[in-house]
């Protein structure tokens, strides 16, 4: 009965009968599989404490230096003696998963706290420029490396960025959308091929796009360096990226919702119109956000596309544009720390703008698809109570026609309560 | 069905209607169907046609370059067009190093971070985490730029000097002029290396693999899952012989696009790094380069044969993010069932 004691090395039941047994060969009880365990708590705080002490020490004894490394080496000693002090109760499978679910979760802890890292790093060194008010109004013409906060700012940028990302949406969301529905229509060869070909193409390198416009719109076409130039790089970019996110957001209505409408009559075209898509609406909106989001923050295809100028440009089809990624990386480029704090309030500027779609994209997006609000919800028991007394009244029509005697029954759907729940 | 119980009258249906034939679900005839799906189609044209822009566009403007280099393009470690003597033999090497040390941080981090999410996370954390993750693919690359080269650099060149002080017996840590004995050796020895821009770079991809995995452990089948539990299993018991077997597709597609991801990546190349154009395998050192970055830096200061060298640079990352991304799609599409869901 090895097998029992560790089903996890998956060895063949007759495998160890023979090896001499030290240990009991059943676990002594029921397995307690997640939830936080008596004297796991007490054994996570000595080896956190080991593991710090441990550290200092090897920092001493080797000259590490940096808190990086230190605390790379006191994470691997506070494994190490979690390990030892859970093996003191515990028999090894399960020492195995509560080291495993450390590691797991620290992982965890790992990549959220470096993304806390890089938000409030971010905000605390542009929190300094945000305050004032004349960063979002004036642009750089004026402000040299030198000038104080008060003067000068990322005005320009703001322009730039709003014209970019507006002609992009106006380019990408339809086209997105109807490759989206095509995908969605078709389980065809052809289809599945054009969703291979986006899925690789949403993995497209940013630059390849800047590249792209670079190639055919100013160096074939003769166009300047514009906004437009900045816009359609972004499109083509943003584009893929559109496509699979409303492919996702379409494949997520219920199966079910489209067989109804087949099985009532209605022709696809029309069932992809009426059903689908109105389902799938908080889903489609929240790829569109995402979409806005990701493409905001490009800066490689506009690097390449737009120019760059310090003055506020209010004209997309000519002229140099600036925009927020654009800038913050030209001023970081500069290599002067009064340009490097004003690149920190763009980044800052376009981080919170990024926050403020991404949380708009969880709050629309929440609802799974085809959720209503109340209004929603109000407005189609109003629809379908009108559908009904319709039905009602051409049945009594049919009948009478008929010569039927009409029936005192009540319509063939019961009309949902009006009253707001 | 009704016939052969002689019934012809289906009692609920409408008076006054007879029985039609089945109504075909899609009529290919009806102009408006028609229409409909023209529309689809027209636009997936469209997408397609400007997706193979992008490589025949890339591909015409190098021509000029690529005639005059030849096959040296793909040997040569060097970059200078202007007496004809380039290549991305050094820059593709750099690019794909700076690639393969991003991706490997990353997968450790997101595998931890997806089995955590799937299997660990109660479920009022789990949304959150969720969230999370997917708002740190959401955070602009320059953003992860700035942090790179103001907070992140300096802190690393500790541990970059002491991996080189204690493992330069690995080659790749090696670096070039290192003195262990002289404690106030500069720093600059070891910043601006692809160490520091492959650090950043994992934060990118992290979200990439996380959520790739994370779709595919959830589809671990609950009966295996319960039959590990009912053998006596641990949590990671099950993880290791459920999860992770049926997530195999999952983790190899999702650190294919992560790689394919990595590999274009170019706003921190070019704020971190100082461009070198020959191999520099060793990657806690100074000096690093990748196409994108070329490309960025040097757009903008390239004559008209210089610009086509460029373009040549650019179908090569093309070509090669391309075929990375495709196998990587079609290893996750294998991996993946249930094409819809039904509520």
């Amino acid at each position: 009965m090895t097998l029992l004691e560790d089903p996890t090395t998956g060895r063949p039941a007759g495998g160890d009968v023979d090896a001499p047994v030290d240990r009991p060969t059943v676990p002594a009880g029921r397995r307690r599989v997640g939830g936080i365990q008596g004297g796991m708590l007490r054994n996570l705080g000595g080896a956190a404490l080991a593991g710090i002490s441990g550290s200092i020490l090897v920092a001493l004894l080797t000259g590490l230096s940096g808190p990086i490394g230190l605390a790379i080496v006191a994470y691997v000693l506070f494994v190490v003696t979690y390990a030892v002090l859970v093996s003191l109760t515990e028999d090894r499978p399960a020492v195995t998963d509560a080291v495993m679910t450390v590691v797991m979760a620290s992982s965890a802890v790992l990549a959220i706290g470096a993304l806390a890292v890089v938000i409030f790093f971010t905000l605390a060194r542009g929190w300094g420029a945000l305050i004032h008010l004349n960063t979002y109004t004036q642009d750089l013409s004026s402000a040299g490396p030198t000038a104080p906060l008060t003067r000068g700012g990322i005005g320009h940028a703001i322009v730039g960025t709003l014209w970019m990302i507006g002609i992009a949406v106006v380019l990408t969301v339809p086209i997105g959308l109807v490759a989206a529905v095509y995908l969605d229509m078709t389980r065809s060869r052809p289809a599945r091929m054009f969703r291979t070909v986006v899925e690789a193409m949403s993995a497209l390198p940013s630059i390849l796009a800047g590249l792209f416009i670079y190639a055919l719109w100013i160096l074939t076409l003769g166009n300047q360096h514009s906004g437009l130039a900045a816009a359609l790089a972004l499109s083509v970019m943003m584009l893929p990226y559109m496509i699979r996110a409303s492919d996702l957001a379409l494949r997520l209505v219920p199966g079910n919702l489209r067989e109804a409408s087949a099985a009532l009559g209605a022709p696809s075209w029309r069932t992809e119109m009426q059903v689908v898509i109105p389902t799938a609406r908080s889903g489609l909106a929240t790829a569109v956000i995402l979409g806005v989001a990701r493409g905001i923050g490009e800066a490689s295809p506009v690097l390449l596309t737009a120019g760059y100028t310090p003055y506020i440009n209010g004209n997309p089809l000519h002229g140099p544009m600036a925009s927020l990624p654009l800038v913050a990386l030209k001023l970081v480029l500069s290599g002067s720390p009064g340009f490097t704090e004003r690149a920190f309030a763009a980044a800052s500027f376009l981080l919170l703008l990024v926050i403020i779609l991404f949380v708009t994209a969880r709050k629309v997006g929440g609802w799974g698809p085809g959720h209503l609000s109340d209004r929603g919800l109000r407005k189609v028991r109003e629809a379908s109570a009108r559908d009904a007394a319709r039905y009602a009244r051409s049945q009594a029509a049919t009948d009478g026609a008929a010569g039927v005697t009409v029936p005192a029954t009540p319509p063939v759907h019961d009309p949902p309560p009006l009253e707001h729940p | 069905m009704a016939p052969d119980l002689g019934v012809t009258e289906v009692p609920s249906a409408p008076h006054g209607t007879d029985d039609r034939p089945r109504r075909q679900l899609v009529d290919t005839k009806a102009p408006a169907e028609r229409a409909f799906r023209g529309l689809n189609r027209g636009s997936a044209v469209v997408v397609l046609a400007i997706f193979a822009l992008v490589g025949v566009f890339l591909a015409v403007r190098a021509e000029p370059a690529l005639r005059v280099s030849k096959f040296s393009f793909l040997t040569t470690q060097a970059w200078q067009p202007d007496i004809h003597h380039f290549g991305i033999a050094g820059i593709m090497v750099d690019t794909i190093l700076i690639a393969v040390v991003a991706v490997i941080i990353a997968i450790p981090v997101a595998l931890g971070l997806s089995l955590f999410i799937t299997e660990v996370a109660p479920a009022s954390i789990k949304r959150t985490l969720v969230s999370l993750v997917d708002l740190m693919a959401a955070v602009p690359s320059v953003v992860y730029g700035l942090w790179a080269l103001e907070f992140l650099q300096g802190r690393v060149v500790g541990v970059s000097r002491w991996l080189a002080t204690w493992a330069d017996w690995i080659p790749l840590f090696r670096v070039n002029g290192a003195d262990p004995s002289n404690p106030v050796q500069s720093g600059t020895l070891y910043s601006a290396s692809t160490f520091i821009v492959g650090i950043a770079v994992s934060l990118m991809v992290i979200p990439i693999l996380c959520s790739v995995m994370r779709e595919s452990f959830a589809q671990a089948p609950l009966g295996e899952r319960e039959g590990a539990y009912a053998l006596g299993g641990t949590r990671w018991g099950m993880i290791r012989t459920v999860v992770l077997p049926f997530g195999k597709g999952g983790i190899i597609g999702g650190t294919m696009l992560g790689l394919g991801r990595a590999l274009g990546e170019t706003i921190v190349v070019i704020l971190i790094i100082s461009p070198v154009f020959t191999i520099n395998s060793h990657i806690l050192q100074s000096g690093g380069n990748s196409i994108s970055g070329l490309i960025a830096n040097l757009y903008s200061e390239s004559d008209a044969f210089g610009t086509s060298a460029l373009m040549a640079a650019g179908l090569a990352l093309f070509a090669l993010t391309l075929a990375i991304n495709f196998a990587a799609s079609a290893v996750v599409a294998r991996s993946r069932s249930g094409a819809e869901s039904d509520g």
